[in-house]
C-alpha cells in the first residue's frame, strides 16, 4: 500500500513508519506544521510543534529512508482544535484537545488530502491495536501496553477513518520500541515522551487560558467564589478555568474541611464563575450521559441492555 | 532517471569547474602567508580574480571574495547603509522593492530596527518595479538616501528589473545602488562598468560552480563597512582565510558561463517556451505568471512560474517529486513549511493563489526530454491536487471565519 506517515519528531511516529516500511509499503513521511509561530527549540516535554520536531522528524526519515514532507496545517489546527479548546473551557468543560487533533486533523484533514493525493491510509505512532470482526467490521482493541495505551483519544473514529489508518505499535511495549529506535539507528530514541498540551509552550495552562479567554469572550469567566455543597464561601478563585471536576490539588482553600478529609471540585459554574468544592464522597455518581457514540466495533442492539465499564479520561484513575 | 527543473535553487556544477576546483584541494598555502606556499595560493586566487573581472567588466580591485549570495547582500546592504550614514547622518533611507529575496529583504527589516527608514517601493503585476514611483520616492527627499538595492532579475517569477533606469535615476542624486545579480548572471548579459552599479551580488552555485562561495563587486570609491573583522583580508572589507579552491572552481563557472551565456539564454528560451506552452496545453486553466515576453529585458530565460488554480503547491511538489520531477514552489523557510510567496503578493496575488504556484527553472544541464517528461505527468498530478484540496478542505459552515473556498 502506499501510506503517509505522520511523524511528530518523536520516537513513536518515527518506529511506526519503519515498521510500515519494513513491512512492505511505500512509505511517505509528513509532519504537520500546526504552530502558526514555531518556536525553535523544545522546552521540557511540550510539544511537537518547534522546528527541532520538524528537524528529529525529517532524520528519521533520512534514517528509514523515505521521502518527507511538512505539511502546513497551522490554520485547520487553530480553528478546530484551539479555538474549540477555548470553547469548551469558557463552557465550564475540560477538553482534550488530542482527541479533537485525531478528529479533525490526523484523520480528517490530513487523512482526506492522503487519499486525494492517492495514498491508502495514515500511519501513526497511537498505541492502539486495530483487527477486523465479524462482517468486516473494524474493532478497536486497547494496546499491548495498557501503561501507553491511546485508545481513548482514538475512540472518536469512524469506521471508514479506522479503515484508513494503521498502528503498527499497538502490539509492542514501549520500553521495547525505545530499544527498537536505538536499533534502527534513529536519533529520538531517547528523546522524552511528550506530555502537557503541544499549543501550550511553556506549560502554563491556566496562565495561557486566562490571557486567550480574557481576550477573546471578554471577562465573563475571571474570578468568582469557591463554596461547598452547603453553599458557604470558602475562598475565591482568580478563573473558573483552572478547575476541572474531581481536581484535589491547588484548590488554596484556607480552612480545613470540618472532617479534615480533602475536598474535591464537585461543578464549575461558568456564568457566575462559582466552583463548588466538597467530599469525594459527592463526586461519586450512578449515571453518565454521553453524546456522539462511536462504536470502535460491533454497535450493541438498539434498546438492549449493554454490560461495560467506562473510561472518562485518557490517564489516571 | 531525475527530471531536474529547480536550477534557481542550485544548478549542476560544471565539470571543468570541478576539475579546477580539486585540482586545488590536495595543496597547502594559506593566501595570506609570505612563503612560496603561501605566494602560489595568493597568485591562484588573484588569477581567477583576474578571470571574474575579466567576465564581469570589473577592474580585480572590485571583487572582494564572500561566502555566496546571502553574506554579499548583506555586506552591500548593511555595510553601505553604515558606511554612508557615518559620513551623513541624515542618510537613512534605504530604497527597494517588495519582490527581493530574503537576503536583502531580511537585512533591511533588521535595519529597519538600527533605524534605517526603508521603503519598498510598488512592483507592477508583473512583478517589475514602478519606475515613476522610485524616482519619485529618490526626488521627494535625495539626501536622505543611504543606498538603493534593486535586484538584477526575480529569483522567483524571473521579471527583469529596469537596472538602468535606476542607477540613472539615483546617480543624479550621488546615490549608489547595489543589485543582486544571482539569477541573472550566466542567463543574461551582464557588465559591471557599463551597467553602472555600484554594488552587486554574485555567487558560484547558480551559475555551475561550488557551493559556499561567491564575491561583491564594488566600485572602488565605495568602501563598505566590514561585517567580519579579523586578518584584513578583502580590501579589509571582508576578513577570513581565502579559499583558494573555492574561488579557483567560481573563477572558471564565472568565465564559462559568462562566454556560453548567449548560446545557453538562447536555447533555455526555446526549452522554456515549449515548457509553458505544453502545459498550458495540458492543462489550459493554467496561469503563466511575470513577463509574457522572453527577451532579455523582460524575462530569465530559464524560468518558468506557473500558477494551477484549485490546487495546494506543495501537493503538486510532493506528487510530481514520487514521479521523479524536481521543482520548486517558489519560497521556503527554515522549517521546510511552505509560505505563500512574497513576490506573488507583491505582485497582486491573493494569498490562495499564490498558494497554488510552481516555479520550474532550467539550466545548463537541461533537455528536451526534461519538458516532454513534465508536460506527460502534469494533467494526471494537477487533477489529483486538485481533488486532494477539493476532499480537505473543512465543510461549509464548520469554519469559524467562514468558507474561503
Amino acid at each position: 500500500m502506499r501510506v503517509l506517515a505522520a511523524m511528530s519528531g518523536g520516537v513513536d511516529s518515527a518506529v511506526a513508519a519503519a515498521r510500515a516500511a519494513e513491512r512492505g509499503h511505500e512509505v511517505t513521511g509528513i509532519h504537520l506544521a500546526l504552530s502558526r509561530n514555531p518556536k525553535s527549540y523544545r522546552t521540557g516535554a511540550r510539544g511537537c510543534c518547534t522546528i527541532e520536531d520538524a528537524n528529529d522528524a525529517r532524520r528519521a526519515a533520512d534514517v528509514i529512508g523515505i521521502p518527507f514532507y511538512v505539511w502546513d496545517m497551522s490554520e485547520r489546527f487553530h480553528e478546530d482544535v484551539v479555538e474549540d479548546f477555548l470553547s469548551e473551557y469558557a463552557e465550564g468543560r475540560t477538553p482534550n484537545p488530542c482527541v479533537r487533533c485525531n478528529e479533525k486533523i490526523k484523520f480528517a484533514a490530513v487523512l482526506d488530502r492522503a487519499i486525494g493525493l492517492g495514498f491508502d491510509a495514515v500511519v501513526t505512532g497511537h498505541y492502539a491495536q486495530l483487527r477486523t470482526g465479524s462482517g468486516g467490521l473494524i474493532e478497536m482493541h486497547r494496546a499491548e501496553d495498557m501503561s501507553k495505551d491511546q485508545s481513548y483519544v482514538l475512540g472518536v473514529l469512524t469506521q471508514d477513518q479506522l479503515a484508513h489508518s494503521m498502528f503498527p505499535l499497538g502490539d509492542t511495549p514501549k520500553s521495547v520500541i525505545r530499544e527498537e529506535a536505538a536499533r534502527r539507528g534513529l536519533a529520538v530514541a531517547a528523546k522524552p515522551d511528550s506530555h502537557d498540551i503541544c499549543f501550550i509552550s511553556d506549560g502554563d495552562t491556566g496562565g495561557w487560558l486566562a490571557d486567550k479567554l480574557t481576550a477573546e469572550h471578554g471577562d465573563v469567566n475571571r474570578g468568582g467564589p469557591i463554596v461547598d455543597d452547603s453553599g458557604e464561601v470558602l475562598g475565591e478563585h482568580v478563573g473558573s478555568w483552572r478547575y476541572t471536576i474531581g481536581q484535589r490539588r491547588g484548590l488554596r482553600l484556607g480552612t480545613p474541611a470540618a472532617d479534615g478529609r480533602p475536598r474535591y471540585v464537585l461543578d464549575i459554574e461558568p456564568v457566575s464563575g462559582t466552583v463548588t468544592v466538597g467530599p469525594r464522597s459527592a463526586l461519586a455518581v450512578d449515571r453518565l450521559e454521553a453524546i456522539r457514540p462511536r462504536w470502535c466495533g460491533t454497535p450493541p442492539a438498539t434498546g438492549a441492555r449493554l454490560e461495560c465499564s467506562v473510561q472518562l479520561r485518557a490517564h489516571g484513575e | 532517471m531525475t527530471v531536474y527543473l529547480d536550477h534557481a535553487a542550485t544548478t549542476p556544477i560544471l565539470p571543468e569547474a570541478a576539475a579546477a576546483m580539486t585540482a586545488q584541494l590536495g595543496r597547502v598555502g594559506n593566501a595570506s602567508s609570505l612563503h612560496a606556499s603561501g605566494r602560489d595560493a595568493r597568485r591562484l586566487v588573484e588569477e581567477s580574480r583576474e578571470a571574474i573581472a575579466r567576465a564581469l567588466n570589473c577592474r580585480p580591485g572590485e571583487v572582494v571574495f564572500t561566502s555566496g549570495g546571502t553574506e554579499s547582500d548583506n555586506l552591500a546592504i548593511k555595510g553601505l547603509f553604515w558606511s554612508r550614514r557615518s559620513e551623513d547622518p541624515r542618510r537613512v533611507r534605504i530604497l527597494s522593492t517588495p519582490v527581493e529575496h530574503h537576503a536583502v529583504l531580511d537585512p533591511l527589516r533588521w535595519l529597519a530596527t538600527e533605524g534605517a527608514k526603508v521603503d519598498l517601493v510598488d512592483v507592477d503585476r508583473l512583478g517589475r518595479l514602478d519606475i515613476d514611483a522610485f524616482r519619485a520616492a529618490v526626488e521627494s527627499d535625495p539626501g536622505s538616501v543611504a543606498l538603493v538595492t534593486v535586484m538584477w532579475a526575480n529569483n522567483e517569477v524571473g521579471t527583469v528589473q529596469p537596472i538602468h533606469e535606476v542607477v540613472e535615476i539615483a546617480h543624479a542624486h550621488g546615490i549608489p545602488v547595489h543589485t543582486d545579480a544571482v539569477q541573472a548572471l550566466g542567463q543574461l548579459p551582464l557588465d559591471f562598468a557599463a551597467s553602472g552599479v555600484d554594488a552587486m551580488t554574485v555567487t558560484g552555485h547558480k551559475i555551475g560552480g561550488p557551493y559556499g562561495v561567491g564575491a561583491l563587486l564594488v566600485e572602488r570609491e565605495l568602501q563598505p563597512t566590514a561585517l567580519l573583522h579579523g586578518g584584513g583580508q578583502e580590501r579589509d572589507i571582508r576578513s577570513g582565510t581565502i579559499d583558494p579552491p573555492a574561488i579557483a572552481g567560481f573563477a572558471v563557472a564565472c568565465e564559462t558561463a559568462v562566454a556560453r551565456q548567449g548560446e545557453l539564454a538562447e536555447r533555455l528560451i526555446g526549452l522554456r517556451d515549449a515548457l509553458v506552452a505544453g502545459v498550458l496545453r495540458e492543462v489550459p486553466d493554467a496561469i503563466y505568471n511575470g513577463d509574457p515576453e522572453p527577451g532579455p529585458g523582460h524575462r530569465l530565460p530559464g524560468n518558468a512560474h506557473l500558477e494551477f488554480p484549485g490546487c495546494e503547491g506543495d501537493s503538486l511538489l510532493m506528487l510530481l517529486d514520487a514521479r521523479g520531477i524536481e521543482c520548486s514552489t517558489g519560497s521556503a523557510c527554515d522549517a521546510g513549511v511552505p509560505q505563500a510567496s512574497h513576490v506573488l503578493l507583491a505582485m497582486g496575488s491573493s494569498e490562495e493563489f499564490a498558494r497554488s504556484s510552481l516555479r520550474f527553472s532550467l539550466g545548463h544541464t537541461s533537455t528536451q526530454s526534461d519538458v516532454h517528461a513534465l508536460v506527460q505527468a502534469i494533467a494526471p498530478v494537477v487533477e489529483r491536487a486538485r481533488n486532494a484540496a477539493l476532499s480537505s478542505r473543512p465543510p461549509t459552515g464548520n469554519s469559524p471565519t467562514g468558507n474561503r473556498a
